[in-house]
This record gives C-alpha cells, sequence and structure tokens, in this order.
C-alpha cells in the first residue's frame, strides 16, 4: 500500500504543470478563477492548444489520436488542469460521442469524426433527455421513421447543454414504436444546421444561458449517421453513461477553489478581522477540506485499481465519487457565500460570450444557484443511490 | 499509488480473519466477557501464537518488525468481531511507548512477554479535568534519590483491571497544561501505593480508575526523556488514534454487512423491507459514509510514517474526524433499519454501535480533531 506517485509519475506531474503555467490563456484561467461563464471562442482557442499538443483527446486510443497514457498518468493530468484551472475540453465531443464512435461507429465515421472532435472543428452537444423523459430516460418519445436511405426525425430534446454552440448533436431516438422501451432506440448524429432544428434557450436561475430545448420537425437525416446497429442505442447509451463518471467526483477543480476561499476570506473582514479567522467559519471550512481529502483517497483507490486489474467491472467505490463529487462542489459555493455576506446580493449580467468583466463579488451567488445542477445532471444523485443500493449492496 | 495488500499482508489478513471467525462468534463473545477482566485468556494465547502480539516490534527485539499496514490489517478484523482482547492498550499502545522510546534494558525487559502473550499493559493517562488535552497532566513525579515517586489519580484506564505494568503519565516539571516537563514511567501494577477501581464499560471493554499515592519506582521506569516526553505521547496516541479508526472501519463494515443482510431478510407488508427506497437509499448513504471513512483510515495508516510530525498529526486528526462523521451515521441508522431488534440487548448490531460510539469518544472526538485541523490551516494550502 503506498500512496506517492512514482519518480516517472512525478516527473509526468511537472511536466505537465508547466504546460498548463505557460499555455492556459489568461482570460480562461481568470473566469474560471471567478466562476464566470467562458465563452465558446475561450474553449475552441484552448482546445487547439491542448490539440497541438496532443492532449486533447488524451485517454483516447492511440490509433484514434489519443497518447496511450496509464489511468494514473490521465488522472494526474485532470487533475493538474483542473487546478491551473483551465477547463477541460467540450465532454459531449471526446467524453461521450467520440468514445461511441470509435467503440461502435463504421470505420467512414470514425475517419471523418474522430480528428474533428479532436481539433475542435465540430462543437457536440446531447440529445438524451426529453421533457417527459429525465431519470427514466428510456422513455424518450422522440421518432427517427426510416425512408428510403433518411431518417425523418420528429420531437424534442431539452437541457441541451450549449446547443447554441452546436455544430452536431448525437441523439436517442426512438426507431421501433413497437418495441418495449430500451429495446427500440438508435444512436443518430444529427447535423445542427438541418432544416427544421429550431434551438431554443432555457434560461437557468443564475441567468445564465447553458442549457436550451431543440426541436426536431421533420428533419431529415441521413442513414449514414447512424451509429452500429438500429435498435441498439440503449446500449450505447449505457457505455456512454458508464464513461461520464470517470472524472466526476473533479476534486482539482474543488481544491482550485478552496484555495481561492481561503485567498478572498483572508481580505474580507468580520469584526474587525479577515473572516478566516472565525472559528466557526474556519471550522467549516476545514470539515469541507477534509471530505474532499476522503474523496481524493476514494478516487485515488479506483484509479489505483483501474491500473493495477484494467478497466473491467467498475470499482464499487466509484458510484460514490458522483454524490460526493457534487456536494462537496456545491459545498465550496455555500463557503463562498458565506465569505461574500451582503455582498452577494447585486446583480450583473454575465454576458455569454463577453470577454468583459465585471466585479468578482457579482458571480458568487449566480455560482452558488448554478452548481444545485451538479447533483442532478449525469444521473442525479438519488439515481446514483439507487445503483449503490442495486449494484453493490443488492438490494 | 497501490492500494492493495501485498501478498504476506493478504496472508496475514486470512489468518486473523480465520482465528476470528472460528473462535469469536457472537455467542463466544459473551463466554469471553465473563471471563477474569471482563476478556479471555485463551483467545489471547493464540493471537500470541499466530504472531499476532509481536507484529509491530522490530526482529532485534523478537517480533515480526511489521508496519502500519499490518495493524490496521488486524484492528479492522478485531472490530468486525467486537474483540474484547486488549491489543490496543497492550500491542499498540504499550508496545508504541516501549519501542518507540524504550531504552535496550526496558525493550528486553517487557517486550517479549507482550509477545508470548504473559504480561499485558494499560495506559494511564486521563485525568479527571483533561478530556483529550495530553499535555493537561497533573500526576506527578518527582525525584527521590535515583528513582521517581509518582501522585495522583488516572480515569478510564483501559484493561487498568487486568494489565501487569501501568504506563503512566505524569509532570516532572512545570504548570499543569505545559507542553514540556511531562514524563511517561512504566509502573508494575502490584506496585505499593496503587489502588485499582476496574469497572465494565459501555461497550463491554473493561477499564478502571486507578490512584497512585507515593508510589516509587527506579531511575529506570522513566521512558524517554522524563522532562520531554510530550512528542513521544502524541505519537504513541496517533498510532493508538489510527488504529481506532481502523478498528472502526472493522464494526462498521460489519454493520453495513449485516443492516443489508436484515434488509434482504425482514418482511413487512408482504416483502423484503430492502424493496423500499427510503431504505435502500439510506443503506446507500451508509456505503458512502463507510467508504470515505475507509480511505481516511488508509490515509492515517500511510501518515504514521510522514517525517513531520505536524502533517502526521494533522491527516491523523482528519482521519478521526471523517471516521467520527461516518461511525455515528453507520451506527445509528444500523439500529433505525434493524428496527425494535436493533434496541435489544440480544442482537449483535447494537454492541457494534455502542463499541462505534465509544470509539469516536476516545482521544479526542470529532468537534476536537476538527478543530486541531482548522487550527493547522486545513489540508489544502
Amino acid at each position: 500500500m503506498d500512496l506517492s506517485l512514482s519518480k516517472d509519475e512525478l516527473a509526468f506531474r511537472d511536466e505537465v504543470r508547466t504546460f498548463f503555467k505557460d499555455n492556459v490563456p489568461e482570460t480562461m484561467k481568470q473566469k474560471l478563477r471567478e466562476g464566470r461563464h467562458t465563452s465558446k471562442q475561450d474553449l475552441v482557442d484552448w482546445t487547439r492548444i491542448l490539440h497541438k499538443k496532443g492532449w486533447a483527446v488524451a485517454h483516447w486510443p492511440k490509433e484514434h489520436g489519443g497518447t496511450g497514457w496509464t489511468p494514473v498518468q490521465q488522472y494526474i493530468f485532470n487533475e493538474e488542469l483542473q487546478l491551473a484551472p483551465a477547463q477541460p475540453p467540450l465532454p459531449f465531443g471526446v467524453n461521450m460521442v467520440g468514445p461511441v464512435i470509435y467503440t461502435f461507429g463504421n470505420d467512414a465515421q470514425k475517419a471523418y469524426y474522430l480528428p474533428r472532435i479532436a481539433s475542435m472543428e465540430d462543437w457536440w452537444c446531447q440529445g438524451f433527455s426529453e421533457p417527459g423523459s429525465g431519470s427514466d430516460l428510456a422513455s424518450l418519445k422522440t421518432t427517427a421513421k426510416k425512408k428510403g436511405d433518411t431518417y425523418i426525425v420528429n420531437g424534442q430534446k431539452t437541457w441541451t447543454t450549449l446547443a447554441q454552440h452546436a455544430d452536431w448533436i448525437f441523439c436517442l431516438v426512438r426507431t421501433d414504436p413497437t418495441a418495449k422501451k430500451q429495446s427500440g432506440i438508435s444512436f443518430l448524429l444529427i447535423d445542427m444546421k438541418s432544416r427544421g432544428i429550431t434551438v431554443r434557450p432555457i434560461v437557468t436561475i443564475d441567468g445564465g444561458r447553458e442549457v436550451n430545448e431543440v426541436f426536431f420537425d421533420d428533419v431529415e437525416v441521413p442513414a449514414a449517421n447512424l451509429v452500429g446497429e438500429e435498435n441498439k442505442g440503449w446500449d450505447y447509451a449505457k457505455f456512454l453513461l458508464g464513461n461520464e463518471r470517470t472524472n466526476i467526483a473533479r476534486v482539482g477543480m474543488s481544491k482550485e477553489r478552496i484555495r481561492r476561499i481561503k485567498e478572498l476570506a483572508s481580505s474580507v473582514q468580520s469584526g474587525g478581522k479577515p473572516i478566516i479567522e472565525d472559528q466557526k467559519f474556519r471550522e467549516k471550512l476545514a470539515m469541507v477540506e477534509i471530505e474532499l481529502k476522503a474523496l481524493e483517497l476514494t478516487q485515488m483507490r479506483v484509479v489505483a485499481d483501474e491500473s493495477k486489474h484494467g478497466k473491467g467491472k467498475p470499482n464499487p467505490a466509484s458510484s460514490i465519487l458522483k454524490i460526493k463529487g457534487s456536494d462537496i462542489q456545491q459545498a465550496t459555493t455555500e463557503l463562498l457565500m458565506d465569505v461574500i455576506g451582503p455582498f452577494a446580493a447585486p446583480f450583473a449580467a454575465d454576458e455569454p460570450g463577453s470577454n468583459e468583466i465585471s466585479d468578482w463579488t457579482t458571480q458568487i451567488a449566480p455560482g452558488y444557484f448554478n452548481y444545485r445542477k451538479v447533483s442532478i445532471y449525469g444521473g442525479s444523485n438519488e439515481i446514483q443511490r439507487n445503483i449503490i443500493a442495486k449494484a453493490v449492496l443488492g438490494l | 499509488m497501490d492500494f492493495d495488500l501485498s501478498e504476506e499482508q493478504r496472508l496475514l489478513k486470512d489468518s486473523v480473519d480465520g482465528l476470528l471467525k472460528t473462535s469469536y462468534d457472537f455467542e463466544q463473545r459473551k463466554k469471553y466477557a465473563e471471563e477474569k477482566g471482563g476478556w479471555s485468556k485463551s483467545v489471547w494465547n493464540k493471537l500470541a501464537e499466530q504472531g499476532l502480539l509481536g507484529l509491530p516490534f522490530s526482529e532485534d527485539d523478537g517480533g515480526f518488525g511489521a508496519g502500519a499496514v499490518e495493524t490496521m490489517i488486524v484492528m479492522e478484523a478485531l472490530g468486525k468481531a467486537l474483540v474484547l482482547e486488549p491489543y490496543l492498550a497492550t500491542v499498540v499502545i504499550g508496545g508504541g511507548f516501549l519501542r518507540r522510546g524504550g531504552s535496550a534494558a526496558q525493550k528486553a525487559a517487557y517486550i517479549p512477554s507482550i509477545i508470548d502473550g504473559s504480561k499485558t499493559l494499560a495506559f494511564a493517562q486521563l485525568e479527571k479535568n483533561s478530556r483529550y488535552d495530553l499535555a493537561d497532566v497533573t500526576t506527578t513525579a518527582k525525584k527521590r534519590g535515583d528513582g521517581w515517586v509518582i501522585d495522583g489519580e488516572k480515569f478510564v484506564v483501559l484493561n487498568g483491571e487486568t494489565a501487569d505494568t501501568f504506563i503512566v503519565t505524569a509532570r516532572t516539571k512545570g504548570g499543569q497544561r505545559d507542553h514540556t516537563g511531562i514524563g511517561v514511567f512504566l509502573v508494575p501494577a502490584n506496585a505499593k501505593g496503587i489502588s485499582i477501581k476496574g469497572y465494565p464499560t459501555q461497550d463491554g471493554l473493561h477499564a478502571a480508575d486507578v490512584t497512585f499515592s507515593n508510589v516509587e519506582v527506579g531511575a529506570d521506569a522513566a521512558i524517554d526523556n522524563p522532562e520531554n516526553a510530550l512528542p513521544l505521547i502524541e505519537q504513541v496516541v496517533d498510532d493508538a488514534r489510527i488504529a481506532l479508526c481502523a478498528e472502526a472501519i472493522g464494526a462498521m463494515d460489519e454493520s453495513l454487512k449485516a443492516t443489508v443482510e436484515y434488509l434482504k431478510t425482514r418482511t413487512q407488508f408482504g416483502v423484503a423491507i430492502g424493496t423500499f427506497q427510503v431504505l435502500q437509499h439510506r443503506a446507500s448513504d451508509m456505503f458512502v459514509a463507510l467508504e470515505q471513512a475507509r480511505s481516511m483510515a488508509m490515509f492515517a495508516t500511510m501518515a504514521q510514517d510522514f517525517d513531520d510530525a505536524k502533517e502526521r498529526a494533522t491527516a491523523v486528526a482528519a482521519a478521526k474526524v471523517q471516521v467520527g462523521k461516518s461511525l455515528r451515521f453507520v451506527g445509528q441508522q444500523a439500529i433505525q433499519l434493524h428496527g425494535g431488534v436493533g434496541m435489544t440487548m440480544e442482537f449483535k448490531i447494537g454492541h457494534y454501535f455502542k463499541r462505534l460510539s465509544m470509539i469516536e469518544n476516545t482521544f479526542g472526538d470529532s468537534d476536537y480533531h476538527l478543530k486541531r485541523v482548522s487550527d493547522a490551516g486545513g489540508l489544502i494550502n
């Protein structure tokens, strides 16, 4: 049993850290530190920097442009990325549709889409949830009817993150209306410029526009855009959602948050002294730090297990990462509210896409509001508890 | 980065689990509790035969030179079986003082009889008003001739009823809460001037309140520097905290297993109660609490070898907080999910709850250690 990194791993960490130090654009760093939304251009530029270095799709297999890093190296990379802080490459491309394409797609699809994902030529979004299909995703109703060599798609997707920037959407659609739930679903790639697609913003409680509704009205999609086999889409979706859990703990990001909390709490005054000297505040903060340390170790247990025994069966401990990871992320936003006190109130719109920086204090409350999402998305924490009860405890 | 046990460690785990499986079920435990001092000499001898009492001692001292992970393995197993025998008091704490601070003569005089199971020890540290502060010592050790005279009262001395030797913290200099001027002394339990009032503790172990009045010991009784032994005390008490974290993991693990088993077998409204989502989620939360605590117990185990004493102390304190938080939740919910039978002396689950509850209040509770972590500036800088 050994917690430490090997000499090679330490050297790797230093290499990654130095690269981030020298290459993460200052605007992105500042926006992330202050809990702002980054612009489309911010992420495109940054992904291209990573791509040039060969690190945009680091975890992909080597033949598709990945690095061949060990699980520990990938862990270090993600940790350092979040600590920088820098934004991870758009997950809908590199973590979701990319792996589905290289695992289940045909050669033509691999050759066309994968390089464009890696270079951020295409911005992808995820068409899974529908108004009536949230946690019960398999009840989805959007249909795709085969007509010659095209599918005609009708229906509605929702909670589609950053669809306003997207070139492509990967969708779960019902191709066999007679089949029971899971068995009539297919995985379709749809060009967002297709006729009949309408994107409508959903403004969230923080005033931001991250999510959208996407409407499909007789949208024609070439049959060549079907991934894998027709009516097998649910299997690919399960594979995709399994990948989504890696990195969901966001330990590095929460660490970076805590550093920022300490920095701000050392300057904000309460009763004539910095709030960091208030015993109650400090103990609340220390409690979050302890929980985060525990989570970091739990994540290391999962990573160490993967590097030793391969990625086969997921470690039962990995089901914890989502629940505790989101709890802690939310706790850090609460601590920031505690630090800022009455100055949480002033509202200033943070225009998506704008590079204008307003006073950082106005971003604290929106960050707190916005982060309620993390225990809802990616399989709500209640769904995660169902998974633990069934898969781990056998209830 | 590796959290797996080595081949040798796996063998150790199998052997201690195997021993307890055959000789320490709940019914057997009840019998052992009725023996003298509340634990079984024959089980103790078996632990000695398997070499478990000699694990942490160096090979030169007749032990196996095992490290923190081996102690973690044993303590977790003892926690699972709710073992009553004085492993913590004798091997972890008593043994800890001797192997870390003892002179060659002290080691030679005491360690072989720990390893062969013939002698046990007890740590006389807690005082009426010291609570969790290890530096708060009013018991005195005054020089007389070449030796020392010890006066004072110690409370809740685990294994104090049956120990052959006490390890006593006493002030040689300075005021009640001064960090210097504290010594540690080996005192035979049958020395003149000692009176022992033994009793069972809430979790079925045994302890004693011990009064030392005009107790004379030789110059060779002092372990380490009699005027500055606090760093040693802090280190050995950290050893004990780490061991308690591991014991709590074992007890929580078993509590969760028993609870899940109960949810699967107990039927109400015509179905197993484990089919109810509200109970499934509670059990899932218990699992999360247990695994977070397990991670921190491993962290504390590895912190035992940190070079920097402050860093070690903060890591151990953090682990004690997480384990304390988790054991309260797991212990309480295990009772809750068992319903009425969880309240009965007859059912095993309540005994886990009681042991876990006492662990929380031993060598610093969660509040105490949370303050220490926050005073140290937290874990992330």
